[in-house]
């Protein structure tokens, strides 16, 4: 038996699996498909404290390899949360986070308090790095004291595990890691999506309501790694690697270049089972290489 | 209704009009039960072009036989890639996926309105209302003669009136015009269609309050509510068209 196990700041992950907010649902979409609780963790929706229409349609396009989306964090805000997801997400047998957005600091942080008060939620994904919303999201996210004032403001309010999430749209990632770690966060995820659009020829309009969108898919894999494979070297806290993850191939990518945990994304619109066989391929991968633990796995390429 | 990604092998690809094909599918174990207005989400190949999957129509299910069968129509890259299947490919399915068209009360005057590869998903709803001993008449209008679909097929199921654009078969002009709206007095219609199409039977249907459920197309990036990219407008906020859709009754929709 391999062990599959890692720890991620005061939350233990039975395996490095987990989903992408916004690529999940709130789980139970996928019921019908697989068991969820079997993967290590999964963010849910981003959400804010009051709810989101999100853009006007069209809000996706298809691009060589990968697709651009401009949701614009539609959910039904916190208290729909509270009263209707929450209690069927603590039904699952694995580690739910919830990844939290706002306008301002002070609703990043309310909303980070009020998710403390919910014992079955296991912690939270610091969104910083939304490219469709006119307020917030990225602009904290691409402004190095913005980054510094909310992520320190949420750990204030925050005590369990706490993972930001950060932007591509930076000239250096590492600075954004560092301020993460230097503020307390627990760990950090990346990448959310690039900035990126598309223009339909036949109407000649863009492609996206809202112009620009953000990018995902195999596309951004290997810009995704490299950032990975750089904040990893940069700070303390385990990193969790996200982008363009659709096998298990490319999830051994990840861990190799010195993530502790995945995040699969939209993978999972293609094949409902994405998450669940790339917890397969790794377990497999592990045996066959003859590794006992993942841990031996998370950073190999770095190591001499 | 369990959804479920399954291969199923290509059993016979028949093309019947320029640019339309049925492709019959089969999958080597019992389907679940399928609704009409129910959709599938086929992957094309790997290629980079074809990413994401495409969204069919379920256009007739045979349980007998665990095959299904789905009208396609050439749109793009996705769709000509999947006109040149030969029996014995695979192709990948997640479904069934969406709601479906309401059983109309025993008392219901009802009406089945398609265009284009709008008449998609009316075959298997004729069916499925014949098998629950449901009268219906079934409209269908097209550009032109050349670009009729399969109408034989649905004549068999009920009375089939049609118009074309320009008049070389049936009454000319758009379904909306025909004259059967004026003899008859529905209470029920079903409308699969062209977005214009669409809008012009539920614009006929509110003036004359007749209950009208459409089949919606949004553009979809997964087919099982979790992208959130195929949102319509409704009176309750935006929805996802893959889930509580691609059926709405017009009522609820803000065009
Ligand atoms: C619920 C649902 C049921 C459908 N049922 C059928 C059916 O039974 N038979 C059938 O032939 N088609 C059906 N469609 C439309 C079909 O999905 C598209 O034609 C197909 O995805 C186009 O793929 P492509 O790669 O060939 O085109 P692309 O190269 O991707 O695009 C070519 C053109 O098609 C348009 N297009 C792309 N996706 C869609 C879409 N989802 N709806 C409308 N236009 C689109 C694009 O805007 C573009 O102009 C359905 C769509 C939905 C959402
Ligand atoms: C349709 C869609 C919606 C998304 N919504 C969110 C969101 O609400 N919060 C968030 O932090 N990231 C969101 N993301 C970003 C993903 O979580 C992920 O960071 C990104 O898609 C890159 O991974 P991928 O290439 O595996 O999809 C979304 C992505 C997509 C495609
Ligand atoms: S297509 Fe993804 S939510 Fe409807």
């Amino acid at each position: 038996m391999v062990n599959l196990e890692v720890n991620i700041g005061k939350t233990t992950f039975k395996n490095p699996v987990l989903t992408a907010s916004g690529t999940f649902g709130n789980g139970s979409e996928f019921d019908d498909f697989f068991d969820v609780s079997r993967l290590g963790g999964i963010l849910l929706k981003g959400t804010t404290l009051e709810p989101r229409e999100g853009n006007p349609y069209p809000r996706m396009a298809e691009t060589p390899s990968g697709m651009l989306n401009s949701v614009g964090l539609q959910n039904k805000g916190i208290d729909y949360f509270e009263k209707n997801i929450y209690p069927k997400v603590s039904l699952y047998k694995t580690n739910v986070i919830v990844n939290i957005n706002g306008n301002y600091i002070e609703e990043y942080v309310e909303l980070a308090s009020r998710v403390n008060k919910l014992d079955n939620i296991a912690g939270i994904e610091l969104n910083i790095s939304c490219p469709n919303v006119k307020m917030g999201g990225m602009a904290f996210g691409t402004n190095a004291a913005s980054a510094r004032e909310v992520t320190k403001a949420v750990r204030a309010a925050y005590n369990k595990t706490l993972i930001v999430k950060l932007s591509p749209n930076v000239t250096s990632i590492v600075d954004f890691a560092r301020i993460a770690e230097e503020e307390g966060a627990d760990s950090i995820s990346l990448i959310n999506t690039l900035l990126g659009m598309a223009v339909d020829i036949r109407t000649l309009r863009p492609s996206l309501s809202t112009i620009t969108g953000g990018l995902s898919g195999p596309a951004v894999k290997p810009i995704a790694l490299r950032m990975v494979w750089q904040a990893a070297k940069a700070v303390r806290i385990p990193v969790i690697g996200i982008g363009g993850i659709m096998n298990s191939d490319d999830a051994i990518e990840f861990i190799a270049a010195g993530a502790s945990a995945v995040q699969v994304g939209t993978a999972s619109f293609i094949d409902p089972m994405a998450s669940v066989r790339i917890l397969e391929g790794i377990e497999e991968y592990l045996t066959t290489k003859g590794f006992n633990d993942i841990k031996d796995l998370i950073g190999y390429i770095n190591r001499k | 209704m369990t959804k479920s990604v399954r291969n199923f092998q290509l059993i016979d690809n028949k093309s019947i009009k320029k640019d339309f094909y049925v492709l019959e599918l089969s999958s080597g174990q019992p389907l679940p039960e399928i609704l009409p207005g129910q959709f599938v989400q086929v992957r094309v190949d790997d290629s980079k072009e074809t990413f994401l999957r495409r969204p069919f129509s379920v256009h007739d299910v045979d349980y007998t036989r665990n095959s299904l069968k789905l009208l396609i129509q050439i749109a793009g890259k996705g769709t000509s890639s999947l006109s040149e299947k030969k029996p014995g490919d695979l192709l990948s399915l997640v479904g069934p996926l969406g709601n479906s068209f309401s059983l109309p009360e025993n008392d219901d005057r009802t009406l089945l309105v398609g265009g284009g590869c709008g008449v998609a998903p009316l075959l298997y709803l004729a069916k499925y209302l014949k098998s629950h001993k449901r009268e219906f008449d079934i409209l269908m209008g097209f550009r032109n003669r050349d670009r009729i679909i399969e109408h034989e097929e649905y004549r068999a199921l009920s009375n089939v009136y049609l118009t074309t654009e320009d008049g070389s078969e049936g009454e000319i002009g758009f379904v909306t015009q025909h004259s059967l709206l004026r003899k008859e007095k529905y209470s029920r219609i079903y409308c699969c269609g062209p977005d214009a199409m669409m809008k012009a039977v539920g614009k006929f249907a509110n003036e004359n309050q007749i209950h009208c459920e459409v089949s919606l197309e949004n553009l979809m990036g997964c087919g099982f509510g979790v992208c959130l990219c195929c949102i319509v407008k409704t009176v309750d906020g935006n929805v996802c068209s893959c889930t509580e859709g691609p059926v709405f009754n017009i009522k609820r929709l803000i065009w």
